[in-house]
């Protein structure tokens, strides 16, 4: 699975919203997640279905209910691959001014 | 209400050596800031985490065992004393293979409100999982899950 979907579907700011609501309280069914929203069940359901497809969303059964989960996954290789490598010289900037700073008998 | 989360990655390999990658020393010291785990993998098997400097980190038994499709552990943390006094956890590996990829879920849960072990895990499952994923398609974990973390 690339990323590629990933990317795509946090490209929305209602899916990201979902996200967020998924992070406050995880594993929701549909109802829940669309009370106190300004969207339609449909534009809801579609949107789960885009997270769904990127890996971002990953659907449970518990008895009757479809129980939706944040699946934080590929948000970290997406840090991994995209953020964290660019800020690695920076870190280890830092961390050689703390050495010099601090001398090195505290390791 | 009872705390869990579930993490899905698709991970390019074999059903069989993801299963030992997730098991096996030799493997997880690699990936899993060098912990490994003390089991014979039987059903009803007792179940160790072992921390590199030599503590148990968590404690349990093996629940169900289906290699390489299903791995069922009860989970106890021992090194944290709010989350040990919290009980024991359930863990849940399901592998299933698509072709050259494998579907891997992890379902961590615990029937505590609020659970700090469950909250404690759910942070670290997913840098885990991207770091078994590049050690399985690369051949190397990412750096930042090679070491267990400094006064932990």
């Amino acid at each position: 699975m690339d990323l590629d979907a990933a990317f795509r579907a946090l490209a929305d700011s209602s899916r990201r919203a979902l996200l967020d609501r998924l992070y406050e309280q995880n594993g929701q069914t549909l109802a829940q997640l669309c009370e106190g929203l300004d969207m339609s069940r449909q534009a809801v359901t579609k949107h789960l279905v885009i997270l769904e497809q990127a890996n971002l969303v990953v659907v449970q059964w518990q008895g009757r209910e479809k129980l939706h989960y944040l699946n934080p996954v590929p948000i970290h290789e997406i840090a991994e691959r995209w953020i964290r490598k660019y800020e690695r010289g920076r870190l280890r900037a830092l961390a050689d001014l703390k050495k010099q700073l601090e001398g090195d008998d505290d390791e | 209400m009872s705390s869990k989360f579930v993490y899905v990655t698709y991970i390019r390999t074999t059903a069989e050596k993801l299963w030992d990658a997730l098991t096996q020393p030799e493997f997880t010291r690699k990936y899993w800031v060098e912990t490994w785990q003390d089991c014979d993998w039987t059903q009803g098997a007792s179940w160790k985490l072992m921390i590199p400097d030599g503590r148990v980190g968590d404690s349990g038994k093996v629940l169900e065992i289906d290699r390489p499709r299903k791995l069922v552990l009860h989970w106890h943390n021992q090194f944290v004393p709010e989350m040990k006094a919290e009980g024991p956890t359930r863990l849940t590996y399901e592998l299933e293979q698509n072709g050259d990829e494998v579907k891997l879920t992890v379902i961590h849960e615990s029937d505590v409100t609020g659970s700090k072990t469950i909250d404690a895990v759910s942070n670290g499952w997913p840098g885990l999982l991207a770091s078994l994923k590049t050690l399985l398609e690369t051949g190397r974990p990412l750096a930042s899950t090679t070491r267990w973390p400094e006064g932990m």
